[in-house]
C-alpha cells in the first residue's frame, strides 16, 4: 500500500448472476480527503459502495485498510468479527434512508450511546454525556435525548445519523447520497454541518452523490461512473469546470444553474 | 536573476464539445512565458482571448493538452500542473498558489469573518493569526465591522467581492493569479486592493492577473502579455 494511504481498492468487481454492478474499480483514498463517486441510478455507485462497507464481498478485487495500529490489512481476508469491530469503531455509514442507518424504536440518546458500548464504554453517566455532547453538535435540542427517531424530521434523522456514526472517532466515513429526499433549505444546513464536522476531525470520507453541486461542495476528488465503470477521475473542480469525457460532459450540462 | 516562481512552457489547450458534434474550441496555443518574484504580470488581449483559461490552466482547474507549467513549491520542489496527480495540486494549492476570482462561491451559513479565516488556516496561519488577519483585511476593504459574522449570501455584489479579495489575499502563498478582482469596487476599495497587490510584490511573490481597467492595470502590472500572440493558428 502507498505510503500515507488509508484505503486502497484494487480491481473491484461486482457481478449479480450475468449483471454487472460495477467491473474494474481503483482508486486509494488518504487521511482528510473526500471522494465523492457521482453517476445516474445503475452506474454502479451504490454496489461499490456496498462493497466497501463489506456488505457483499465482490466477485473480483481487493481493499487494503490501514488499521488504527498502522498494520495494513485486506479487508475481505478480516475474519467476520474483526471486521464487525472496524465497521463499528473505525468506520462510519450514513446511509440515505436514515430509517436503516438508525433504530427507530430507540431513544435519539440510545441510538448515539450503542455505538459507545460497543466499543466498551458502560458508564451510564459518560455515555449520556457524551450523547448530549453530540447532539448538541448536530444540532438537535438535547431536551430530545429521550424521544425515538420515529418522532424526529427527515433533516433531524440525518444529523442523528451522523452524531450515531461520529461519536466513536472514526477515521472513515462512508456516506450515500445523505441528503437526497431532503428539502432545499434542510439539505444547505446538514452539508454545511458535514462540511465543518469533516474539517475538524480530519475525517476522510466516500460520498455517493447524483447531486453534482454536493459534491462541488464537500469533495477534493471525484470518480463519475457508468455503466459500472469509473470513466473519468480527477480533482473535482477540474473534472466540473472541465470535464473530458462526453458523458461527463452531458451530466455537468444537465444541471441547471441556480 | 533567480529562477522563475511560474514558467509557462509552449501550453496549448483545446476544448471539445462532445454534445455539439465533438466541435473543437481553440483555447490557446504554444503559450510560453515566466513570472518571479515580485513581479504582476498582466494578462492583455480582448474578451474570448483566453485570458480566463490560461489562468484557469495554472490554477488546476482546466486541463492543459500540451505543454508544461511549473510552479516552485517551495524552495527546491517545483511542479508541473499539467502533468501533477490531484492530490499533488491540492497541496501546491494549499502551501503556495492562490485565486481570487470574479466571484465569491458563497458557503451557507458561514460568517464573512469566518470565509475569510478559514481560508487563512488552510494555506498555514494557526487559528488566532488568521482571525487577526481576517479583521485587519475585512476593515483595510471598508467592509462595515456589523457584517462580519453575517453569511455574505445577502451582501451586494461589491461586498461580497471584497469579502473575496479579503479571503484570496489572507494566505502566505507565493503564487497569486487575480482574475478581475476588481471589477464590482469603487474607486477607493480599488485603491486599497492596488496597495495589496503592491504589498504582495514587495514581499517576493509572482502575480498573474487579468485587470480590464486600465488605471488598475497600469498601477500594478510590472509587464503586459499579450494574449492575442498565442493564438491557435488555423489548420492550413
Amino acid at each position: 500500500m502507498r505510503e500515507g494511504a488509508l484505503l486502497e481498492a484494487h480491481g473491484l468487481t461486482k457481478h449479480y448472476g450475468s449483471r454487472v454492478g460495477c467491473t474494474d474499480v481503483s482508486f486509494d483514498i488518504f487521511p482528510g480527503e473526500v471522494l465523492a463517486i457521482v453517476g445516474e441510478s445503475g452506474s454502479g455507485k451504490s454496489t461499490l459502495l456496498s462493497v466497501l462497507s463489506t456488505e457483499m464481498e465482490p466477485t473480483a478485487g481487493a481493499v487494503s485498510y490501514r488499521m488504527r495500529g498502522g498494520s495494513v490489512e485486506s479487508l475481505f481476508d478480516l475474519d467476520e468479527a474483526r471486521r464487525r469491530v472496524l465497521m463499528r469503531t473505525d468506520w462510519g455509514f450514513i446511509r440515505q434512508d436514515a430509517r436503516q442507518g438508525l433504530r427507530m424504536r430507540v431513544s435519539a440518546g440510545g441510538n448515539v450511546g450503542e455505538r459507545l458500548m460497543a466499543i466498551g464504554e458502560r458508564h451510564y453517566g459518560r455515555i449520556r454525556a457524551t450523547a448530549e455532547d453530540w447532539l448538541s453538535r448536530v444540532e438537535i435540542d438535547v431536551a430530545r435525548i429521550d424521544d425515538h427517531p420515529i418522532t424526529f424530521s427527515g433533516g433531524m434523522r440525518q444529523r442523528l445519523q451522523i452524531a450515531r456514526n461520529l461519536v466513536t472517532r472514526p477515521r472513515l466515513v462512508l456516506m450515500d447520497e445523505p441528503t437526497s429526499g431532503l428539502d432545499v433549505s434542510v439539505q444547505a444546513r446538514l452539508l454545511d454541518l458535514i462540511r465543518g464536522l469533516v474539517a475538524e476531525l480530519g475525517l476522510a470520507v466516500i460520498i455517493v452523490t447524483h447531486d453534482l453541486a454536493v459534491a462541488r461542495l464537500l469533495s477534493h476528488r471525484i470518480m463519475v461512473m457508468r455503466h459500472g465503470r469509473v470513466i473519468e477521475t480527477g480533482l473535482t473542480d477540474q473534472v466540473l469546470d472541465d470535464p473530458r469525457e462526453p458523458y461527463t460532459q452531458l451530466l455537468v450540462s444537465s444541471v441547471l444553474a441556480a | 536573476m533567480r529562477d522563475p516562481l511560474v514558467t509557462l512552457e509552449n501550453v496549448s489547450k483545446t476544448f471539445t464539445l462532445h454534445l455539439r458534434e465533438g466541435t473543437r474550441l481553440d483555447v490557446v496555443a504554444d503559450v510560453s512565458f515566466d513570472v518571479h518574484a515580485g513581479e504582476c504580470v498582466v494578462l492583455g488581449g480582448p474578451s474570448g482571448a483566453g485570458k480566463s483559461s490560461l489562468l484557469k490552466m495554472i490554477y488546476g482547474n482546466y486541463r492543459c493538452d500540451a505543454g508544461a507549467i511549473r510552479v516552485r513549491d517551495g524552495e527546491d520542489a517545483v511542479v508541473d500542473v499539467a502533468r501533477a496527480t490531484p492530490r499533488e495540486v491540492m497541496r501546491l494549492r494549499r502551501t503556495t498558489m492562490g485565486y481570487v476570482s470574479q466571484f465569491l462561491r458563497v458557503i451557507p451559513r458561514v460568517g464573512a469573518r469566518d470565509v475569510v479565516a478559514a481560508e487563512g488556516r488552510e494555506g498555514g496561519l494557526d487559528a488566532a493569526a488568521a482571525d487577526a488577519r481576517a479583521r485587519a483585511l475585512l476593515a483595510l476593504m471598508n467592509l462595515p465591522e456589523r457584517l462580519w459574522e453575517l453569511p455574505p449570501a445577502t451582501f451586494s455584489g461589491g461586498e461580497q467581492q471584497r469579502v473575496n479579495i479579503a479571503r484570496g489575499l489572507i494566505a502566505p502563498r507565493r503564487v497569486l493569479l487575480l482574475d478581475e478582482p476588481t471589477a464590482s469596487l469603487d474607486a477607493a476599495n480599488r485603491a486599497v486592493v492596488i496597495e495589496l497587490i503592491r504589498e504582495k510584490r514587495a514581499a517576493g511573490c509572482a502575480l498573474v492577473g487579468i485587470f480590464h481597467d486600465a488605471d488598475v492595470r497600469d498601477a500594478v502590472a510590472t509587464r503586459v502579455v499579450d494574449v492575442t500572440r498565442f493564438r491557435a493558428r488555423p489548420a492550413a
